[in-house]
Formats: C-alpha cells, structure tokens, sequence
C-alpha cells in the first residue's frame, strides 16, 4: 500500500472489450478500505469481469485500476498477493480433502508449515467445517465447498476479499449463514470486500454501499438506504369489492397522495408515512360504503431502486449458458 | 523464491495425491502399455528374431524399451493436459490467482508429470523382465532414467503447449489420434524403422520419441541404430525446446 489515505480499489476510465462487444465501459470507483462493496446487476451487466480485471484473470483493455495500490495489469504478483479470490463456479480439487486444499492454498502464498497448521485451524473454525476437515472435498455440499473457499479465500490474510456471487445455487439457509459469516469478516477481521451479487436481498442485506451495474456501466451508486429514499413514497395497494369508481373519488381528495394507479379493482397509491394513512382512508371508504376487501404495504426496496435505474427487472436466473454447459459437464465428467 | 520452492513442490505434491487416490487412473494408464507388451511379446515369440533386429536380441528384449517409450509418451501428454482439466473444473482459477510464478506453476507441473510417467515406465521395465527381457546393467539402468527423463518432459512440455491453446476438451481425441499415435507409431517402438518406406522414414527421423526408444534400447539392451550421443543431444535439444514452448505458451494463456 502506498499511501495510507489512499483507497483499497480505484479504477479510472476501465473498459473491457471482447471483440466488438463492450463488456465493461469506462467505469470509474472508488472503493474504501473496510467497505463491504456490492456490485449489483443482471447476468451480463459486467460484475464479473470487473472482477476478473481485478484479480488479475483479464488485462483491462483500456483504462486503469489499483488494488491496494498496485496496477492490476503491471504490478500483477503484488496485486495477486494482497487479494484473496472466492470464484464464482467451485475452484477446489474435490479430489483432496478440506485440509489438503487450505494446505496447498498456504504453500501456494508461502506460509510454512507451522504457520500454516495454526491458520488452517483458524479459518477451519470461522466458517465451522474444522469437523469435515478431512473428508474428500467431493463429499462436501455446496454450501460447504462455498464456506471452504471462503475460508481459502482468508487464509493469507488478505487486504482485500474479492467473491463472485458468493451464494448462488445456495438454499435460503446457507445463504443467510454466508451472509453472517461475510459480516463478521468484515467487521471484526477489517477486511474489505467486493461482492457481485444479482440478489436484491444480499446487496441489501450486507453492503455498505451498492454500484447498480447495467450495460458495462455503473448507472447508480450510494448505500442501499440512500438508494431507497431515492424512490420515495411507499406504496398502498387497495383491493375493493365495489365501487372502486366512488373509491378513486375519494382518495383524489386527499390531497397527501402522489400518485393513483387502478387496474381491475385494484388501486395503488404512492405515499408518505402510509402506516398513519391507512386509518383515514379505511374511514373514508367506510361513510361511503365502499367495501375494501384487502390493504396491502409496501416500502419501497433495492428491486424498485434497480428498476427505476436500468429500466428492467432482475429476474432470478441460476446462471448464464456457459455455467448451466459447465454444470452439466461436471454432472458427467 | 521461497514462495515459488513452495509452490512447485505443492503443486508436484497435488498431482501425486491425485495420482494414488486415483485407482483407475492409475491401473488405466498402465494397462494399455502392458497389454501391447504382453500380447505382441507372447504374440511374435521372445525367441524369434524378426527382420532388422540384431542377432541374438530377443523381441521382448527389442519392444520394452519401446513400449517404456510408449507408456512415457502418453503419461506425460496427459500430465501436460491436465491442464484442461483444471481448467474445465475451475482449479486452474485458484492456482493463476496465486502469486506464484507462472514458471513455477509449469515446473510443479512438470515434476509431477515426470515422477508418475518414471514410475510407471518402471513397471513396464519389470514387465519386461518377467516377459524375458534381459536384466539390464545397474549403469544402463541410471543411463535410461536419464533418457526417461528426457522423453517425458518433451512430452509435458507438449501437452502443456496444447492445453494452453485449447479452450476445452473437445479437441483431446483429435490429439491422441491424429497426434499421439501416430508418434507412438513412427518411433520404431514396436519394430525397426528400416522396415518403413523412405517417406515414412523421414517422418520418424523428426519424431523426438524416435531417439527416445533408440536411447533406451541403447541403455537397457545395448543396441541402437543411432549414436547414443547423437540420441542425447537430439532429444535434449527437444526436451529443451518444448519445454520453453510449453511454458511460453501457458504464460500467455488467460483464464475464464
């Protein structure tokens, strides 16, 4: 590191070209030390080969980023050195044990062996697999091989923590202790992290800031509370039995309501502190005999502030083509 | 340099683990070159003398120190390969993050590749002598190590240059077909090369595996139809060459 003041990942004007398409476009950041940094976008947006640009996988092909310092494309073995990687398909030889793999992690970083046997237990102890420790790592569920790469991924004790969609194909539960184990991470250990994530919940959830990716580009970038103020209102949805007509007339009256929306007796409204509205719309409806069969409340969340940036929703899919090809591969293979 | 010392041996000691834990890898890959000198040495005969084998070389005497050459042949072009196993399963990832350097991932490789092909073109050997080779001197022993040696890593040094340059596995049968036997067969591993036609013959002059064989017949039954200085000094300069290529090339190679 070169300065102390200076930031643990900074890129100017980095763009990567494959062929004709332009994969990541002129991205500036600045990432802190200690920050929990999510990139969040819709496969093909360009998270992941930011990520390889920065670990050194792909030579940017115009622009420039450091990692701790270094260049990515100059100073190669200091970046390599500084940063711990957690891929997004399995990087294990499932061939070895837990134990094994940790073990030629560490020599692979030049940990000798006391230092290593010391290191491996540790990091064998935050993610609680020190009891698989040495069982065949293709005996290993998914969840866990992710765990034991985390815990690869720390053993050298890195500056920087870069993870690739760190809970995909992962069940709800596995996802949540993932979650956890990442914040303790970065709290406790002061490690900063770089995740790319496609899941509102998980950028939501753990980030301290969020770059909205689309198209190779960053088109929003704050913490996700600033990201959600920034869509406002919270939404009211109304269902009514009858006189959804008599309905509208009411609730144009109120003169704290943003916007209407009606479709098929089902209204939507935009507005401010809904919670204390509510009562005063169940009333008016009321005198006016208006049955309302159901009120729902929504505060607005990451999917609105992504959709209102990119213009698309993100859809749930469990990976791009090539993944799915390699998935199957492996099933055979 | 402590960190790439660490790293060739942690990587040498990878593909021994896998080695051994692989049971049908293991017995795979010695099965074929047994079973060509098992059936063509019982097949022709230890006492028949064929065509262009000296006097008084038996033919069992004649074909292992070719099908040593074979079994070399093809485990190291698959230690090269592996490569593209890593790469398909993704390990390649977490050994080109590391920052070890990439000569050091090369020769890590590479020591691997050589330990198990010596180890299982020894067992060869001794198939051999059960079959009716003759015993070897101790000092034609150590020379056909020194030639094992040299034909394995020409070998590596090729698989690895291929691999580099193939985005996944599914040129791997176009190489063993139209590549690796072919070498196998033009080497003058099963049957003396002045038996090919003259164009054939100037296919095997230029095939390394050629003086490979040539070299470990030298050592281990004592008759060669080159020099085995002239075998040494070719293969070494092979041995050299595709070394570099190899690693060259898997330097340059990115990783998706």
């Amino acid at each position: 590191m070169k300065g102390i003041h200076d930031p643990a990942i900074s890129m100017q004007g980095l763009t990567k070209k494959f062929g004709e398409t332009i994969a990541v476009n002129q991205i500036d950041l600045e990432i802190e030390k200690g920050e929990l940094f999510g990139l969040l976008g819709a496969n093909g947006a360009g998270k992941t080969t930011i990520i390889k640009m920065l670990t050194t996988m792909l030579t940017p092909t115009a622009g420039e980023a450091r990692v701790w310092g270094y260049n990515v494309a100059k100073e190669r073995s200091e970046v390599r050195s500084s940063i711990g990687v957690v891929f997004q398909d399995p990087a294990i030889d499932s061939m070895l044990t837990g134990r094994e793999n940790l073990d030629f992690h560490g020599r692979m970083y030049g940990m000798d062996a006391p230092l290593r046997r010391a290191r491996i237990a540790e990091v064998l102890e935050l993610v609680d697999l020190a009891e698989k420790a040495d069982v065949r790592m293709q005996d290993y569920s998914g969840g866990m091989k992710r765990r034991l790469e985390i815990a690869r991924g720390l053993m050298h004790h890195p500056h920087v923590l870069f993870l690739d969609e760190p809970t995909l194909g992962l069940d709800a539960q596995t996802r949540r202790y993932i979650w956890q184990y990442l914040r303790d991470i970065n709290k406790e250990l002061k490690v900063t992290i770089i995740l790319t994530t496609h899941y509102m919940e998980e950028a939501d959830f753990l980030c301290d800031r969020v770059a909205i990716m689309d198209n190779g580009k960053i088109v929003a970038l704050d913490t996700p509370e600033n990201l959600k103020d920034m869509i406002g209102s919270e939404t009211i949805t109304l269902e009514t039995e009858s006189g959804q007509e008599a309905m509208m007339k009411i609730l144009q009256s109120f003169p704290w309501i943003k916007s209407i929306n009606s479709n098929n007796g089902t209204i939507e409204l935009q507005v401010d502190h809904a919670q204390s509205r509510i009562p005063k719309i169940m009333l008016e409806a009321n005198r006016n005999s208006v049955v309302i069969t159901s009120v729902g409340l929504r505060k607005p969340t990451l999917e609105d502030a992504f959709l209102k940036y990119t213009g698309r929703k993100l859809k749930d899919t469990a990976g791009d083509s090539n993944s799915m090809a390699n998935m199957m591969f492996r099933r055979h293979g | 340099m402590r960190r790439d010392l660490y790293a060739v041996y942690s990587i040498w000691l990878r593909e021994m683990l896998r080695f051994f834990r692989l049971k049908s890898r293991l017995f795979g890959s010695i099965a074929s070159p047994f079973f060509f000198l098992a059936f063509l040495g019982i097949g022709f005969g230890n006492g028949a003398s064929l065509p262009g084998i000296p006097e008084g070389i038996g033919y069992v005497s004649f074909l292992t120190p070719g099908i040593i050459g074979m079994t070399l042949l093809f485990s190291a072009t698959f230690a090269g390969l592996s490569v593209l196993w890593d790469r398909e399963f993704g390990f390649l990832k977490e050994i080109m993050v590391s920052p070890v350097s990439r000569i050091a991932i090369v020769l890590g490789r590479t020591a691997g590749g050589l330990t198990t092909g010596i180890l299982q073109a020894v067992i060869i050997m001794l198939s051999g002598i059960l079959l009716g080779m003759t015993v070897p001197s101790l000092g034609g022993f150590l020379l056909s190590l020194v030639f094992m040696i040299l034909i394995a890593t020409t070998f590596i040094g090729l698989g690895l240059a291929f691999a580099s340059k193939m985005e996944d596995m599914s040129g791997f049968s176009l190489i063993m077909n139209f590549l690796i036997f072919p070498l196998f067969f033009l080497s003058g591993a099963l049957f003396p090369l002045d038996r090919f036609p003259a164009a054939i013959k100037v296919l095997a002059y230029i095939n390394p595996l050629t003086y490979g064989v040539d070299g470990l017949r030298y050592s281990l039954i004592g008759t060669s139809a080159f020099s085995p200085v002239t075998d040494f000094a070719i293969l070494g300069v092979s041995c050299v060459a595709m070394l570099f290529l190899g690693a060259y090339l898997f330097e340059t190679t990115e990783v998706n």
